[in-house]
């Protein structure tokens, strides 16, 4: 690594930032992965214990008392996939949120297909 | 310890139903300005970070020492009338973040490889990605000003495509033709799918 550490930097890089800071270091969440586009909402009137959760996890669980993907909650509060991703690690570990399961019925892939296409043609 | 609970909880709560689509292809072919043609949401922009320590960092190495910089994938969403709710994923566009696509590319229906005709070369790496991982596609040359206007099939030689990828032509600012392209995608998709269930 002679070239110093400029070669990521360029017209699609980001500001240099320290995101991980706001998790104390952690850069991997506890428990599942979740996907980009998973929903995420607040698990409902349990009483949350507050302790060690800072204002972005408030904030967090604010935005998913509509069930929200985790891309969306990333832009909303502004900061990297894998930091939200930490913070939300920590609301499903109190029980505050969960991932939010698609409705039951008719979510075989085909179908999921279909009504793309028929979404699509009606536009 | 209380994860059968979080379950239980999750499974109560309803979600839509929700799908992706990648639009890939090489920096500046306008994959941004496919979206905001049919999102209906302004594109948003997420970011993931990029460490040079990314590798073998355990969850208590103080990684805000080490320099960082973040890479942006932008997205935009159609939700439909029937619930369905489809996100368009903008790919960053260069090799070295390749990281990034194995979990864009995870659950996708398919995918949109935009080219610029004037720099085919620079959609090779997606092409060769998507071929790789089975994911179908369809190649959308995006129509520049002044940009030489190749027929479909000089396009289909010149990536060396099978024969079965569609290959089509569009004007990534205008509404009606992403919708084609799109249409185009997912017709695909669905026939590879039902390829794949015959065969099965």
């Amino acid at each position: 690594m002679t070239e110093g550490g400029d070669r990521w930097l360029d017209r699609e890089a980001g500001p240099v930032v320290r995101p991980y800071a706001l998790t104390r270091g952690r850069t991997r969440p506890h428990g599942a992965t979740l996907g980009l586009i998973d929903h995420v909402a607040a698990a409902g009137p349990l009483v949350v214990d507050a302790r060690g959760l800072g204002p972005e996890h408030r904030h967090l669980l604010h935005l998913c008392r509509t069930p929200t993907a985790v891309a969306e909650l990333a832009s909303e509060i502004d900061l990297p996939l894998g930091v939200v991703r930490v913070l939300l690690g920590d609301l499903m570990e109190r029980g505050a949120v969960a991932i939010a399961g698609p409705p039951e019925t008719g979510t075989s892939e085909e179908t999921v297909m279909r009504s793309v296409l028929d979404g699509l043609r009606a536009l | 310890m209380d994860s059968a609970r979080y379950e239980a909880v999750a499974g109560a709560i309803a979600a839509p139903v929700v799908t992706k689509v990648l639009i890939a292809g090489g920096f500046g072919v306008g994959k941004t300005t496919l979206v905001a043609a049919i999102s209906e949401v302004r594109p948003l922009r997420t970011e993931e970070v990029l460490s040079e320590v990314g590798v073998g960092v355990d969850d208590t190495a103080a990684v805000e020492h080490k320099t960082t910089t973040t890479v942006a994938m932008d997205y935009g969403r159609i939700t439909f009338p029937s619930g369905v709710v489809l996100y368009l994923f903008g790919t960053p566009g260069q090799e070295r973040f390749w990281f990034m696509w194995d979990e864009l590319a995870y659950g996708a229906l398919g995918a949109v490889v935009l080219a610029d005709t004037r720099r085919l070369a620079d959609c090779f790496s997606s092409v060769d990605y998507f071929e790789r991982r089975r994911t179908p596609f369809v190649v959308a040359a995006n129509r520049f000003d002044g940009a030489p206007e190749y027929d479909t099939e000089t396009i289909r030689d010149a990536l060396d495509l099978d024969p079965d990828v569609p290959v089509l032509v569009c004007d990534a600012r205008r509404r009606e033709s992403v919708k084609e392209i799109l249409i185009a995608s997912v017709t695909h998709s669905l026939t590879k799918h039902r390829m794949a269930a015959t065969h099965r």
